[in-house]
């Protein structure tokens, strides 16, 4: 693969000196002409509806795993903006690599919500179709996909087609070799990827302070030649405004950008967790007082582009979508035993083949 | 007596270990502050400071190759891998180096590392929370392969384990963790590599390790019913695996089961059986069955009792073995 043999001017990769901010926690809005945004009242109202209605399935999804219908959850509570503004920046092309906590991305790729959940649920080890909504089965081992995420940006770039790859990982995966090995692969290929870091102070119970000692997660960006951008991830308009520069950057050829999302995980790392081990709720209550919703409806209050009969009727639509993904996934059935040996190989071998066999005539053995 | 859990009894052979000896540290993905996610380090931080147990950054392969150099440095560090699906970011490390630096120094480079793998399924968990990769590591020239069943080996083993001086991996069966057993801890440190019986019987043998002993206990009662006398081993370490003890069980009974989580293809089980094929064919009157996982991926958790080694399909090899 052909490569831009020059190295980049190292002054053109650190990121700013503060968060890039276009929304503060007051929900007021300033300019800023390097972060541009081109939303329309239209495209700023849909931002709203999609965090209210993320926000409102995910805590239908910890409801569930609290009455046994899931067997775990990891709540993205807090970061709807960081989810949600970055990938509605992405192009219908553009193709996902999650993690697990990515729920608010992939209801903006319309996944559905209940075919996500049906992994926790433990139903089958992935629902939906990744080809169809361009959004890759959620990923476990931390980091992993960030290199999917560059190989499939390098093949984009050798075909010359305008898809963007995207990995969206957590604080605590930069500190893998994947991650490393991933920026490393997309900047030297000049790849056009976007890696976009979601900064929740926490990797379960372990603190940002022990996974890096660079000044920032953007700052890493330099070292691989890439520029690193960080954003206030609880600013919708800003993450949007970020990505939608990253993306830009990428598709235009010149190589990756990292992004790092200052937000915070207001929930357990999973409904398996216990927080109050190891942070205190004074952190709790700081970060509450900065929620993404709460200021971006206080922004379109002000603009008029929402009032209190808007706030109900969306919140009103997203109750409903919870109660149809709970109607989707309470007691559902379990999944089909037989189907275990099906897709190991594209034919199933004649071992698996006898295994199925075996399996069967167990089930019937204990039906008679 | 107090009736101790399977994790209790492992946090107090670490608490104990490093008590003995003060180069033993402890470290890897939340085991400090959290007390590690199944609370096996609980509170040793706060007992031993924040020297001896110590949160890392999120990397396998960091862990390992570290642990590697502490122990070239003089520690002995006992390392925590979160789950047996994590082990594999850190194979280079475990394969290549943590398994043959003593052998290419001649034997001048010992590395005491013991590197602890909650393993196996039956919790319900998401993917790669819920495996068995213990044939893996075992097929590795070099480590030490560990997996007790029972609260008070738990405890013997892991101070065993602590106090070798070749590297140990340490696979604990996760689903046991809260079985409890009425044991006064400290109890006598067992050597490495030796089997144990847990249930004479005349009938057949059943052979197995970690969270599947007590799944062939089960069975063998329920066998009783039946009229089957069934003998338990307890393999507990894998490498080095205690042949003489399965050999003279064989003699005894003339039929042996192997039983596994682990996808039997190229599991312990076909070691196992070989070896009593080797050793002890005139004695067998039936060839050694394997019970185990399928040939699949580890199924999703609805599913997953569909893969595992239940009573029925242990018992259903008992009666395959007696038809010979
Ligand atoms: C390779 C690997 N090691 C360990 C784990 C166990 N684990 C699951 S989530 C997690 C913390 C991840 O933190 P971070 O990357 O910051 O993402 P967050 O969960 O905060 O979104 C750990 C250690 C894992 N899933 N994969």
């Amino acid at each position: 693969m052909a490569i831009d043999p020059t190295f980049p001017d190292p002054r053109s990769l650190l990121p700013a000196d503060r968060p890039i901010q276009l929304l503060d926690a007051d929900g007021t809005f300033t300019e800023d002409p390097d972060w541009p945004i081109d939303l329309d009242d239209a495209q700023l109202a849909e931002l709203y509806r999609l965090m209210v209605m993320a926000r409102q399935i995910d805590a239908q999804a910890i409801t569930l795993q609290r009455q046994g219908q899931l067997g775990v959850y990891a709540s993205l509570r807090g970061q709807e903006a960081a989810q949600i503004g970055t990938a509605f920046a992405l192009a219908a092309q553009d193709f996902v690599f999650p993690s697990y906590r990515e729920m608010g991305v992939a209801l903006v790729r319309g996944v559905d919500p209940a075919d996500l959940l049906h992994v926790f649920r433990g139903t089958w080890l992935g629902a939906h179709d990744p080809a169809k909504h361009r959004f890759a089965l959620i990923t476990i081992s931390i980091a992993t996909q960030a290199l999917h995420a560059a190989g499939f940006a390098m093949g984009a770039k050798l075909d010359g087609s305008d898809s963007c790859a995207v990995a969206y990982m957590g604080d605590g995966a930069t500190s893998e070799g994947d991650a490393h090995e991933a920026f490393n692969f997309a900047s030297v290929f000049g790849a056009p990827c976007v890696f976009v870091v979601q900064n929740n102070q926490y990797a379960i119970s372990v603190p940002l302070t022990r996974q890096t000692k660079a000044p920032t997660i953007a700052h890493k960006g330099i070292g691989y030649g890439m520029p690193g951008y960080r954003c206030d991830g609880n600013d919708v308009l800003g993450t949007y405004a970020v990505m939608r520069q990253a993306l830009r950057h990428a598709r235009e050829g010149n190589g990756p950008v990292l992004i790092e999302a200052v937000t915070y995980r207001m929930e357990a790392h999973t409904t398996a967790d216990d927080p109050t081990r190891y942070r205190e709720d004074t952190e709790l209550e700081q970060w509450r007082a900065r929620d993404p919703i709460t200021r971006l409806e206080k922004f379109l209050r002000d603009r008029e582009l929402v009032d209190d009969e808007v706030v109900e009727t969306v919140a009103q639509a997203a109750k409903a979508e919870a109660q149809s993904v709970r109607a989707a996934l309470y007691d559902a059935p379990h999944g089909d035993p037989m189907e275990l040996f099906s897709h190991v190989y594209a034919e199933p071998t004649q071992q698996l083949r006898d295994q199925h066999e075996l399996l069967q005539a167990e089930l019937q053995g204990q039906d008679a | 007596m107090g009736a101790v859990t399977l994790a209790g009894a492992l946090n107090r052979a670490l608490h104990d270990a490093m008590d003995a000896d003060d180069r033993v540290v402890i470290f890897g993905e939340d085991v400090a502050e959290l007390g590690g996610v199944f609370r096996v380090t609980d509170r040793l931080k706060e007992r031993f400071g924040e020297d001896r147990c110590f949160d890392t950054p999120l990397a396998e392969s960091g862990i390992v190759g570290t642990a590697i150099g502490m122990a070239m440095y003089g520690y002995r560090p006992v390392v925590e891998l979160q789950f047996d699906g994590f082990t594999y970011p850190a194979f280079e490390q475990i394969t290549s180096h943590l398994a043959k630096m003593p052998n290419r120094s001649r034997g001048t480079v010992q590395l005491p590392v013991v590197v602890r793998i909650p393993f196996g399924g039956g919790i319900g968990a998401v993917e790669h929370h819920s495996e068995s990769p213990e044939a893996l590591y075992a097929h590795t020239a070099g480590l030490k392969i560990v997996a007790p069943s029972t609260p008070s080996d738990a405890y013997a083993l892991l101070r065993a384990s602590i106090s070798s001086p070749d590297p140990v991996l340490f696979f604990e069966p996760k689903r046991r963790y809260w079985t409890k057993e009425d044991v006064e801890l400290p109890v006598t440190t067992e050597p490495l590599g030796e089997a144990v019986v847990r249930r004479e019987g005349t009938t057949a043998t059943l052979i197995s390790y970690g969270p599947t002993v007590a799944t062939c206990l089960e069975a063998a009662d329920a066998a009783a019913e039946e009229g089957w006398d069934l003998q338990v081993i307890d393999v507990r370490c894998l490498v080095p695996l205690d042949i003489a003890t399965l050999v003279d069980a064989v003699e005894g009974t003339g039929r042996a089961i192997v039983v596994h989580e682990a996808s039997v293809f190229g599991g312990m089980g076909a070691e196992i059986a070989a070896e009593l094929l080797e050793r002890a064919f005139y004695s067998l009157e039936a060839p050694v069955l394997r019970v185990g996982g399928f040939d699949i991926p580890y199924p999703a958790s609805q599913l997953e009792h569909y893969h595992l080694p239940d009573i029925d399909r242990i018992l259903d090899a008992v009666e395959r073995s007696l038809a010979f």
